[in-house]
């Protein structure tokens, strides 16, 4: 089980997070095409590395927060308000090694 | 070499110290007609059928680790067609008619057990949704039954069918033609019979990049073992589709998930069948060997750490111990995790990509074992002919641009 730290609660077990998906994922306009629809509907990076998800502490404070988390390890490297922008990957990644060794 | 009554015979003058390596082991050639990526059950399927069925035999197949060593070694070996829509019923059949007989053809005891597939309903809605799969697998010819829990009981003693537990069996249905095979025999009799026709098997062979050409169609691959050209590639890898297939800049709807299973200490034969709840997520059957192997859900995020978390597997062993009590002080001996890579309508991807000359075979998710024969044949014929064999033609990539989703929430025996 993970240990994830809520940017409200603080470290807490993962039985009470949702995980809700890859963040950042921009919705197609209403009047798109096809193709741009289908892609913000399905189309994920699914990365082995550092992936940026929503999840929500649905058996805490019930809120939605984003984190970084290497996808090999497991590790998280950090969290923050959705209302902020997505972190740098690709400079999360060298400060945390290729295996997200450096996480927290 | 051929296996007979015979050649066992005369081995066993020997003590079986002689048996001669079943599959060639060589380098990569310059280049290939066709290079299957991925040696599991699938890609090796794909493979022997490249060169047995269409004559094809110029072929590799490139496999980072060892054979059969990912999803093909990792999963519960159940094997069943009874799905609820047309395309999935097609399909899954098609799998399970290879399977029936496949021994034979490969000249390889593949282990396949048809002891039945018994899936338990908890509540009213499972019994309209597992009714309706039955009378759905009935109209397409597929065998189903149904049990009431005194039924279910008596072909599976030691089932609990008390009415007073938190899910209380209601109903089952029973897929009798459905049941497990040995994952290890089924990736090396593929390997048997394929490196017998002429098809390299090139293991330690780590796909890095996939090279194209102008027109865009691809070329070869680069490899941890050097350049490999090739006319067409077939891609076959599971829970890492979407690394490789970025490689080729083609993105796919696709997510990849841990799955765990776990095996017990050998016992006594007890569990006659395969036993599957939907609900509370739960699946289990009995080795040969005598280990009870039971299934777990998903993790609920992405991961690629072949590992996932405990919670899920004692949530799992805890509808185990509800459903046999008689199991409650057996003691579990491993449990591991694979990666499962999950499509939004939890059907897979088989057929062409945007790109000239390469294929995918993808998203099984939780169920691929299942479709091994079946997958691997569908997957040659589609690189044969350079069009989707008209079985995979539904599970195209193009389905989700269209809409054409073939939702399968039966596609794993865990509630999506």
């Amino acid at each position: 089980m993970l240990l994830i730290t809520c940017p409200y609660c603080g470290p807490r077990p993962e039985i009470e997070f949702a995980a809700r998906g890859e963040a950042h994922v921009a919705r197609a306009a209403p009047d798109g095409d096809g193709e741009a629809v289908a892609a913000s509907l399905w189309l994920r990076t699914n990365p082995k590395g550092l992936i940026a998800e929503r999840w929500r502490h649905v058996a805490g404070c019930g809120r939605f927060f984003n984190a970084v988390r290497h996808t090999v390890t497991d590790r998280f490297v950090t969290t923050y308000r959705v209302d902020e922008p997505r972190p740098d990957l690709a400079a999360l990644a060298a400060a945390v090694g290729a295996r997200g060794e450096g996480a927290r | 070499m051929h296996f007979s009554f015979l050649s066992l015979l005369r081995a066993a003058f020997s003590a079986h110290r002689d048996w001669p390596e079943q599959w060639r082991s060589p380098g990569p050639k310059p280049s290939y007609d066709v290079i299957i990526v991925g040696g599991g059950g699938h890609g090796l399927a794909a493979a022997y059928y490249l060169a047995a069925e269409f004559g094809i035999r110029d072929v590799a197949v490139v496999e980072k680790g060892w054979i059969g060593g990912g999803n093909t070694g990792r999963n519960t070996t159940i094997v069943r067609s009874n799905y609820l829509l047309e395309e999935s019923e097609a399909l899954y059949d098609h799998a399970l008619k290879l399977w029936e007989n496949l021994s034979q053809v490969l000249n390889y005891n593949v282990m396949f057990s048809p002891r039945g597939v018994m899936m338990l309903a908890h509540t009213t809605h499972d019994v309209q949704s597992f009714k309706r799969h039955y009378h759905a697998n009935r109209l397409a010819g597929i065998d189903t039954e149904w049990l009431t829990p005194e039924e279910a009981r008596d072909w599976c003693p030691g089932l609990n069918i008390a009415r007073d537990i938190r899910y209380p069996i209601v109903g089952a249905t029973l897929q009798k033609r459905g049941g497990v095979a040995r994952h290890d025999a089924v990736a090396w009799g593929y390997a048997r019979a394929a490196s017998a026709l002429g098809v390299d098997i090139i293991q330690n062979c780590e796909v890095t990049g996939i090279r194209r050409g102008l027109d865009g169609a691809v070329t070869g691959l680069d490899t941890t073992r050097g350049h490999i050209g090739a006319k067409k590639v077939g891609v076959s890898v599971a829970g890492h589709t979407s690394v490789i297939m970025d490689m080729a800049g083609v993105r796919l709807p696709i997510e990849s998930f841990p799955l765990q299973a776990l095996v017990s200490e050998p016992l006594k034969p007890i569990i006659s069948c395969v036993v599957m709840s939907n609900t509370i997520h739960a699946y289990i059957s009995q080795s040969d060997k005598g280990d009870l192997v039971i299934g777990a859900g998903t993790d609920q995020y992405v991961s690629y750490s072949q590992t996932g978390g405990m919670q899920i597997t004692a949530h799992t062993l805890d509808a185990i111990c509800e459903l046999f009590p008689v199991l409650r002080r057996v003691r579990m001996m491993r449990n591991w995790g694979g990666i499962v890579d999950t499509t939004a309508d939890r059907s897979p991807i088989l057929g062409t990509t945007p790109v000239p000359g390469l294929f995918v075979n993808c998203g099984w998710g939780t169920g691929g074992f299942k479709a091994t024969p079946g997958a691997g044949h569908l997957l040659a014929a589609t690189i044969a002919r350079g069009e989707p064999h008209p079985i995979a033609a539904p599970f195209s990539l193009d389905r989700f641009a269209r809409g054409r989703l073939i939702d399968e929430a039966a596609a794993a025996a865990v509630a999506h």
